[in-house]
């Protein structure tokens, strides 16, 4: 297998500053946000790789770079082999974009209400001067809906079936990478069952990659096959799916798997994780963890580890074993 | 009836259409006793808030409660007058919503704020209050209170901003908590911390909290008793590890099913087929018909059964006779 994505020091910074003339009267110097810092790592063909991470861990920002809707300020994100901001040949820039979709969270926003299903679907293709007739009408039919609804609007629709209507959109410029950003958080229990079950059958049938952006574990430990755990915009730890939870090595993986609710946790005490999130603005020195980490020391608080390989794991930790 | 905190009973919640009729909530009973948590899990749609709104008597106009009585400490307050019932809430039960930052008063100092719940209800001086108030922050674990006390809520991340909604609902100590998804809008940790909060509050004031929320695990984890609704009706009640674990109505199953479990890995979810129905064109018979696995003749024909009729634990004809 080879990579299908390799991300390699990819970092975004904005600018928060406020405006010159308050800064100038405030004496304030101007603000930056490192919403993503030096994250690298691959994602295999035919694989479903998972980000998770809390708010502001900058997992969404990295899935609106690898689909181009925002640049990267350093690093690299190759798709193929093209890396979208530097290649110049505008036909393999096309090709690979074209490669590229997304599934939003909110199914009620990411759909035009004005539009009908059809147009909504074939959009992605007809925009590209492909021929839409009749791809509407088998999709809807693969995404377990009816060919009848391409006629619909998408008021007409339940949260789950527009999400579904979400997926067909993505389908139609068959592609080979989906980012899916919390594609299920909206959705009940029953319909994310739903959702998910679809979302592995088209893996199997088309062959797609996902890559899957999430806060919630149990998600991610059913579908992914490899999961990369954000913190304030670095990644800490990447693994396999079974190593990183059976042999989670990051002080912040094992919390964050520990906190998480069970459902055979009846009863269960947990000792609650001390803390927040930092402020990214002004971030900790050393590592970002270490005022919540039980275990720092010294050296954590002056030196930020780098990521290295430990077992099947790869872990930003000093004290990882 | 000390022995009970909260007691509703055949509770029926109405919309008048021009037209028609809706029923978003029917024919709910369950008692919360002291000191215990009572979790209502449901699908969007199902009535878990509209039960919570009725009982803290925050229902939206034009819906109304058309029948069934609730019962707080042996009293019936779902025919009160307004001005009592406005008494009552704070004083008697307090309320965590979803969202701390719309809860809370964006204009006012937190310190005002809960001093003047405090001084509302209970007869003490203002300087007590202030006390009073400072003591309370303390108590659900925000650090340095006596200086944060003067700040606004949007000074407060997320999580401090619940513990001070928190801290807002307890301050008149009262004897029940409604708590709709109090840990929705927050991230995994801080959602450990919150249902700590919540639990050890329980324990040790023993006010009684009926949590309501879609988070199986939250439930697992938190509540003595589980209410399951479906479609406006308590499809399964009791014990947590009962009903999780041995679900008698198809509905919970289904539920448990679709939910990813850690140790099953990766496999298939196991789907409910459809959706929850809506309120204005609810099938005939039992609600869940259409989407049951192991529907029969009887469910579509004869009106929805009741938990009492069925054996104490789930609204279901062929309750415990589930295939699993």
């Amino acid at each position: 297998m080879s990579a299908l994505v390799s991300i390699k020091n990819l970092t975004r910074i904005f600018d928060v500053s406020l405006p010159w003339l308050n800064r100038l009267i405030e004496h304030q110097p101007k603000a930056f946000l490192h919403a993503v810092s030096e994250v690298s790592f691959d994602i295999e063909e035919n694989t479903i790789y998972a980000l998770v991470g809390e708010s502001g861990s900058g997992k969404s920002t990295i899935g609106k770079i690898i689909v181009g809707l925002l640049a990267p300020s350093e690093g690299s994100v190759e798709i193929g082999g093209v890396d979208l901001f530097r290649e110049s040949d505008k036909a393999k820039i096309e090709a690979t974009r074209n490669g590229v979709q997304m599934i939003f969270q909110d199914p009620y926003a990411s759909l035009n209400p004005r539009w009908r299903v059809r147009d909504i679907i074939v959009e992605p293709v007809e925009a590209r001067g492909g021929d839409g007739e009749g791809l509407a009408e088998r999709l809807l039919e693969q995404v377990g809906l009816s060919a009848a609804d391409a006629a619909k609007y998408p008021h007409e629709f339940s949260g789950g079936q527009r999400q579904r209507i979400c997926i067909a959109r993505a389908l139609a410029a068959e592609p080979k990478l989906i980012v899916c950003d919390e594609p299920t958080s909206a959705l009940d229990v029953s319909v994310q069952a739903q959702v998910l079950n679809l979302m592995s059958d088209l893996q199997e049938e088309f062959g797609l990659t996902y890559l899957l952006i999430s806060h919630d574990l149990t998600i991610v430990q059913h579908m992914a096959d490899r999961i990369g755990v954000l913190y304030l915009g670095r990644l800490i730890e990447e693994a396999p799916r079974d190593a990183l939870f059976s042999n989670p090595k990051h002080p912040y993986t094992k919390m964050l798997i520990d906190a998480a609710p069970r459902l055979d946790g009846f009863g269960r005490e947990v000792e609650p994780p001390t803390g927040e999130i930092p402020d990214p603005i002004n971030p900790p020195t050393g590592c970002a963890y270490h005022p919540r980490c039980p275990i720092a020391t010294e050296r954590c608080k002056a030196e930020r580890p780098q990521l290295r390989e430990l077992d099947e794991n790869r872990v930003a930790c000093f004290l990882a074993v | 009836m000390a022995e009970v905190v909260l007691s509703v009973r055949n509770l029926r919640v109405e919309i008048p259409l021009r037209r028609s009729v809706l029923c978003p909530v029917d024919g709910v009973s369950f008692d919360i006793p002291p000191g215990d948590i009572l979790g209502v899990v449901g699908e969007s749609g199902a009535g878990k808030s509209m039960t919570g709104n009725a009982v803290i008597g925050l229902l939206d106009r034009p819906a109304f409660i058309a029948g069934g009585e609730i019962l707080l400490n042996g009293q019936r307050i779902d025919n009160l007058p307004r001005e009592a019932m406005r008494r009552l809430r704070g004083k008697e039960i307090g309320m965590v919503f979803q969202d701390p930052l719309t809860s809370l008063n964006p204009l006012l100092q937190i310190g005002d704020q809960l001093r003047e719940t405090i001084l509302e209800h209970l007869p003490v001086s203002k300087k007590e209050a202030a006390d009073r108030a400072v003591a309370a922050l303390e108590e659900v674990g925000i650090p340095a209170a006596a200086r944060r006390i003067d700040s606004y809520p949007h000074e407060f991340s997320g999580g401090m901003r619940q513990r001070v909604v928190i801290a807002l609902a307890l301050c008149a100590e009262p004897s029940l908590i409604i708590a709709d998804e109090p840990t929705t809008a927050l991230d995994v940790s801080v959602q450990a911390q919150i249902i700590a909060l919540l639990k050890s509050l329980c324990r040790e004031r023993g006010t009684a909290i009926m949590l309501i929320t879609h988070d199986m695990g939250v439930i697992a984890e938190t509540a003595d008793r589980v209410a399951v609704m479906y479609a406006g009706r308590l499809a399964e009640l009791g014990p947590v590890r009962e009903v999780l674990t041995n679900p008698s109505h198809p509905y919970t199953n289904g539920l448990m099913g679709s939910t990813p479990l850690a140790s099953k890995g990766k496999k298939r979810l196991n789907q409910i087929p459809g959706a929850m129905p809506r309120l204005d064109n609810l099938p005939t018979g039992c609600a869940f018909h259409p989407r049951c696995p192991q529907v029969k003749k009887r469910c579509a024909v004869e009106p929805g059964p009741d938990i009492e009729s069925c054996g104490g634990r789930a609204a279901c004809w062929f309750a415990g006779e589930l295939s699993s």
